[in-house]
């Protein structure tokens, strides 16, 4: 009796998520009718940060913020703008870090170096045994 | 390789090791802080003009913020439950005459009235922002927040998060430097 009411509890309780009771906004789920606007909105989307979230981009999502974020990506790219130019927008607003398009800079130059001296770092090493194994 | 240097490479894992190990420790020690700071301080208000909010308030533009007089901008919803956590803060302020403006996110007017009926009503004008642009067009990163905007229209000042007792006084300060 006691578990059977634990279960009808647990079935009734609702999570408080910190939702609105508002449906989601126009272009937040729904794709632009021309088709390589519609690309071009979720290469973005793909590339922006969720503000909520944090570790998803606002395409993959389900967070109010992140769909509202899809509607205005989607109503800026149906008006024209260039994606560069909305994700300027976006980074004038939250800083670079709502991109997940690092821009090289003082800052995020050791992220673009990397490659390149991993690289290096394996050629000398790889060199260095294949001449050992020769002698 | 010579003798000298692979002994120096044995070493290599231990520092590596201690190196994971203080970067993990100041981890645990110090929190990474999840606010996003608005980039907007130092920059005028971005115009908007939004629908009243709630019935008995005027509706919300950025004309307003230009009118001379400092003013918060309160980023706030009837859903948010930390929103009516800083109420009676508001009320404080509004008491102590600073003028309060309102953006209420995702809302139906009639919600917001009750919130306000429910926690107390601060504010001067409320504006509706049911697809949460003004807010994106702010840098506010979630509710609630609020702003310090002069009487020219600048981002002074922000405050992520509900505004506790104790944050009272540096957001009154905030609004004494916007004069």
């Amino acid at each position: 009796m006691r578990r059977a009411a634990l279960a009808l509890l647990l079935l009734t309780a609702t999570p408080a998520y910190a939702d609105s009771l508002l449906p989601s906004a126009a272009l937040a789920d729904t794709q632009l009718p021309d088709p390589r606007q519609e690309a071009e909105a979720t290469k973005l989307m793909e590339t922006l940060r969720c503000l909520v979230c944090q570790g998803q981009s606002i395409a993959d999502s389900n967070a109010e913020m992140a769909g509202d974020m899809r509607a205005l990506v989607r109503r800026k790219i149906a008006a024209g703008e260039k994606p560069g130019d909305i994700r300027a927008w976006l980074v004038a607003r939250y800083g670079k870090w709502v991109s997940y398009d690092p821009p090289l800079d003082g800052v995020t130059w050791p992220l673009w170096a990397m490659p390149v001296l991993l690289i290096a770092a394996g050629v000398v090493i790889a060199r260095g045994s294949f001449r050992r194994r020769r002698g | 390789m010579t003798v000298r240097g692979v002994r120096w490479l044995l070493w290599a894992p231990l520092i590596l090791f201690l190196i994971f190990l203080i970067l993990f420790a100041s981890g645990l020690i110090r929190p990474s802080s999840h606010d996003i700071p608005s980039q907007m301080i130092g920059k005028p208000v971005p115009a908007f003009s939004l629908p009243e909010g709630a019935p008995g308030h005027a509706a919300l533009s950025d004309a307003v913020f230009r009118k001379g007089q400092p003013r918060i901008l309160n980023v706030f919803a009837s859903w948010c439950v930390p929103c009516a956590a800083e109420a009676p803060q508001l009320l404080q302020l509004a008491q102590a005459g600073v003028p309060i403006d309102a953006i209420a996110i995702r809302d139906r007017p009639e919600d917001v009235a009750g919130f306000l009926s429910k926690w107390g009503d601060p504010y001067g004008a409320i504006g509706s922002d049911v697809d949460s642009s003004v807010q994106i067009a702010m840098g506010s990163a979630g509710v609630p927040e609020s702003f310090v905007i002069d009487g020219k229209g600048i981002v002074r000042h922000q405050h992520i998060g509900e505004i506790r007792p104790e944050d009272v006084p540096a957001i009154l300060a905030a609004v004494r430097n916007a004069k």
